[in-house]
């Protein structure tokens, strides 16, 4: 398949941090069967630092290739340096996306928006 | 490991013996046939050889086959050079949600200049009703084009019987035919059509080169001016080395046919039962046997289409899918939606469309390889439990 990067084949044949962690700190759940893209991203936070990254994505090829991106970039990420992460970022770590297929890369910042939100309204819930 | 096509229902390889058979129609008989001189009635000689070939195989006569750049230009041509020759009689023109977009484009771009058209339901195996073909018609009813056989889900419409509906009322009817001829045995009068599209490439011949059956008498405007060609009914200087080709590959699937019949049926059921019985919730698509010998299209559940096929080829198999995520309109298979599936069902599709060249070794890898990738996709997926 040509469309694709050769780093997004590699993410999608060889995803990482596929799977879900226990208790996580922070869950994000994004997309609908309807669009065919849904995302769960799981985070690990220590000291507002995240330490591990999971995810399950129901999507196709660039939806699982972004998916297993960007838990690779929020690993050792602060929560502030997390945030700033964007879809472009994500794209771009990956070499680019097809233009059709930038929306799965929105889908991957909006889960991480989502995870993280969560954390915070954990935090702010325990405070 | 050699790469594995099953995908001859988005085309077919040419066959070797009907390249063969145009290749001296490049450089040494390159007349063309409205030439009066011995170059041009030498290639005239070969273009009417090959419409009686296929006329006898339609059991229609050469003066009915109109021949054309393809299934989407025969289309084309049928749907507006009928509504555009009827106007003065009716507006209206009956149809079914699963034709192929080259029907219905045609249809809706009609729509906008004034025509109605009536889309008619599916059941959930995509079968069109003839009971509700025969309650749409009006007295403004002017063509019925109701597809022989659907190129993603492989149903067989009782295209006959609603024939015989269109015949009692006087009504012109057309059938799309691109994924039929040279496939299932029919001749025109079994199906009681006025009109039928068929694409060479669909059954080992050349691209750019399809034609277009109309029944001796059926009026129909021409959109294609310039020219005596074809009766007056399509200008443009004849495609001589495709149409060469395409009498070719008709005489081949003559001799091939009843054979690739029987073969296919038993790998499509072989490969129906081999997904269902190694992969939980899997649906299959389409009529159970009304269905074209060579198509299975499944829906497997809680997985991408795209991230299957992408898969698949990695692993040497071509194959398609129905899923939103693979098209440039980023919409699912229409075909799809119409026969009810959920989304989520219509982005797990895939369809394997085998042909001539499809062996038992074949089969079998695709029965070896898909289970896995499904497995690995599925592990991936929050929906499936």
């Amino acid at each position: 398949m040509s469309q694709y990067s050769e780093k997004v084949m590699d993410h999608f044949a060889n995803p990482r941090n596929v799977g879900e962690i226990e208790n996580a700190d922070g869950i994000g759940k994004v997309g609908n069967a309807v669009c065919g893209d849904i995302m769960n991203l799981y985070l690990r936070v220590e000291n507002n630092v995240i330490t591990d990254a999971k995810f399950k994505t129901f999507g196709c090829g660039a939806a699982i290739a972004t998916s297993s991106m960007v838990t690779e970039l929020v690993k050792g990420k602060t929560i502030d340096e997390a945030l700033a992460i964007t879809n472009r970022a994500v794209a771009e770590a990956l070499g680019g996306l097809p233009p059709i297929k930038m929306h799965c890369s929105v889908l991957a910042e909006e889960a991480l928006q989502s995870a993280i939100d969560d954390y915070l309204k954990k935090q702010q819930d325990k405070a | 490991m050699k790469p594995v096509y099953f995908d001859y229902a988005a085309t077919t390889p040419c066959d070797p013996e009907v390249v063969a058979a145009m290749l001296p129609y490049f450089c040494e008989r390159f007349g063309n046939p409205s030439s009066m001189h011995a170059f041009g009635q030498e290639t005239k000689g070969a273009v009417e050889e090959a419409r009686e070939r296929i006329a006898a195989f339609l059991g229609a006569a050469p003066g009915e086959i109109v021949f054309t750049s393809g299934g989407t230009e025969s289309n084309n041509m049928a749907v507006k050079g009928v509504a555009y020759a009827r106007r003065g009689k009716g507006n209206h023109i009956i149809t079914s949600p699963i034709e192929h977009h080259a029907v219905l484009e045609p249809c809706h771009f009609l729509e906008k200049d004034g025509f109605e058209i009536t889309i008619l339901p599916v059941d959930d195996d995509g079968l069109v009703n003839p009971d509700d073909v025969r309650r749409a018609i009006t007295d403004k009813t002017i063509l019925i084009s109701i597809m022989h056989a659907n190129n993603e889900i492989g149903t067989i419409q009782p295209i006959a019987e609603i024939g015989k509906i269109a015949r009692e009322r006087g009504i012109y009817f057309h059938t799309d035919a691109v994924q039929t001829l040279g496939h299932l045995p029919f001749t025109v009068n079994d199906l009681n059509v006025d009109l039928l599209s068929a694409s060479a490439h669909k059954l080992y011949g050349p691209k750019g080169i399809g034609l277009l059956y109309v029944r001796k008498g059926t009026r129909l405007t021409p959109f294609m001016h310039g020219g005596e060609q074809e009766n007056r009914r399509r200008a443009s200087t004849h495609n001589v080395p495709g149409i060469v080709g395409f009498g070719k590959a008709v005489e081949m699937a003559r001799g091939s046919l009843e054979k690739e019949v029987q073969d296919l049926t038993a790998f499509r059921d072989k490969l129906i039962k081999g997904f269902q019985k190694e992969m939980d919730q899997v649906k299959l698509n389409g009529h159970p046997t009304q269905r074209l010998p060579n198509n299975v299209n499944i829906s497997i559940a809680h997985v991408e289409g795209e991230g299957m096929l992408l898969s698949l080829d990695m692993l040497g198999i071509a194959c398609s899918t129905g899923s939103a995520c693979s098209s440039a309109s980023l919409a699912p298979s229409h075909v799809l939606m119409a026969i009810g599936l959920p989304h989520e069902l219509a982005h797990g599709s895939l369809r394997f469309s085998m042909g001539r060249p499809t062996t038992t070794a074949d089969v079998d890898r695709l029965l070896d390889v898909l289970p896995p990738v499904v497995a690995k996709l599925r592990a991936m997926s929050p929906l499936y439990k």
